[in-house]
């Protein structure tokens, strides 16, 4: 299992993935608003979405889990 | 009846076009191509669009908004003296005598700026330093070109990218040469994600560029409230003439972190910035006479504006590399760039280098560290060249 955080203070703009979803290594799972700069975050590893964490809108701090990969 | 044809006469000679000299077309068409650039390439269009309309402004002949340097617009038919133009107003209150304008960037600036990334990495406060490197190179290249001192002080300013302390400098140092030395450092600021990334990959390594960076330790709400009050006095103290713009850039930045003034800092960041860019867009726009501002040293300004840029870019850089080897823990060096005071491009530009050699490294808050350093070495920087100069 492992947690994909956010890397740094920001907002959740939107969550590129779904609960079931398969995932590669360095897919775009959440574009990360921070500074007015749109940020990807990808994930880690390869794996299946588990968990969904964020809330589109929602403002994170950094290392916040945002999506649960199995 | 002869008097009437005599007044019309005077009325046909008073036109501007009877009156235009080759300098002012050519204005024209760089203050068209100015608000084209902003218009439809988007670039920098708060500041392209009034300075470019200004300056179309200012080269239409006789109109009563251009002066000599004795603040009068000169009648060149009667030879006589009138009143200085509304443009004059702008510049002489906004720029020249009280440093309003680019002073009350700085509070919207303070204001907007978060520390807190330097503030829980001192270390890249260096970093900010070593990127005023290219201030002193073209502040040299100035003087071997045939720049007075104080010209070249306010050239060297452009290198790191930072108008308002651009502006702030050649009005103190050099004020002949503001429309010049603003736009070039406004047009770098623009430039700041076409100039940097090739000066960074030429001196990193892929593997140096992809070095992920720990999350930084979190700053408390008393760090941030002391750090603007403490650095405004230490700065003061060391270089006084730097106190308007480090004055009202930390009174800016202790409005946003004491977390009581809301609607000041919510003020001096966007309805205050937003008046007082409509300001600076015409202070600037007036300088831009075509008679004074087309000449070879305007390009050579440009120039050596470029190599200062380069300069810190690479300074800041090689700076990083350096540093790296007495730290235990390794620091990217590509954040070394963003010691340039472009806040926030230059940081976001290091964001974007760093991701593209390894997608799961983000630089952005790392790079704030030496960016807002930057800003505050760029002030010390001017300070010093006035407290020297002036």
């Amino acid at each position: 299992m492992a947690q994909i955080v956010a890397p740094m203070v920001g907002k959740v703009i939107e969550i590129l993935v779904k609960v079931g979803d398969e995932v590669e290594e360095n897919q775009e799972v959440v574009m990360l608003e921070a500074m007015k700069m749109e940020m990807p975050v990808v994930a880690e590893a390869a794996g299946k979405v588990t968990e969904i964490k964020a809330t589109e809108g929602q403002s994170v701090e950094a290392d916040d889990v945002l999506v649960v990969i199995e | 009846m002869p008097d009437f044809f005599t007044r019309l006469d005077s009325v046909v000679s008073q036109t501007g076009f009877l009156n235009l000299v080759w300098e002012q077309p050519v204005m024209w068409v760089v203050g068209v191509v100015f608000i084209y650039l902003g218009i439809k390439k988007n670039v920098e269009p708060l500041l392209l669009v009034p300075i470019g309309f200004t300056a179309v402004l200012v080269n239409l002949p006789l109109a009563p908004l251009v002066t000599d340097e004795l603040g009068q617009v000169v009648d060149t038919i009667a030879g006589q003296r009138s009143d200085p133009g509304l443009l004059w107003y702008f510049y002489h209150y906004g720029f020249e005598k009280g440093e309003i304008v680019p002073s009350l960037i700085f509070l919207g600036l303070g204001a907007m700026t978060d520390f807190g990334p330097l503030l829980s990495n001192p270390k890249t406060l260096l970093l900010g330093a070593a990127a005023q490197l290219g201030v002193y190179v073209a502040m040299f290249g100035a003087l071997l070109m045939g720049f007075t001192p104080r010209e070249a002080a306010s050239i060297g300013i452009i290198g790191v990218a930072d108008g308002p302390t651009t502006i702030y400098t050649t009005v103190q140092l050099a004020p002949h040469l503001l429309g010049a030395t603003a736009l070039a450092a406004y047009s770098y600021m623009a430039l700041v994600p076409i100039v940097q990334p090739p000066v960074i990959r030429a001196l990193t390594t892929e593997k140096e560029r992809g070095r992920v960076m720990k999350q930084t330790r979190k700053v408390t709400k008393a760090e941030r409230s002391v750090f603007p009050v403490a650095v405004a006095m230490a700065v003061i103290l060391l270089v006084p003439p730097a106190a308007p713009l480090i004055g009202l850039l930390m009174l800016g930045n202790l409005f946003r972190e004491s977390g009581v003034v809301e609607r000041l800092s919510d003020a001096a960041q966007n309805s205050l910035m937003n008046i007082v860019t409509i300001f600076l867009g015409l202070g600037v726009g007036a300088t831009m006479d075509g008679t004074k501002f087309l000449q070879p040293r305007v390009l050579g300004i440009y120039l050596l504006g470029l190599v200062a840029f380069v300069v810190s870019t690479g300074g800041g850089v090689l700076f990083a590399k350096l540093f790296n080897i007495f730290l235990k823990e390794k620091i990217n060096p590509v954040i070394g760039a963003a010691g340039v005071s472009a806040v926030p491009m230059a940081a976001r530009v290091a964001h974007v280098v760093g991701q593209q050699a390894n997608r799961r490294s983000y630089l952005l808050m790392h790079a704030m560290g030496p960016n807002v350093a930057g800003v505050i070495g760029t002030i010390i920087a001017a300070g010093l060249f006035i407290a020297m100069l002036k």
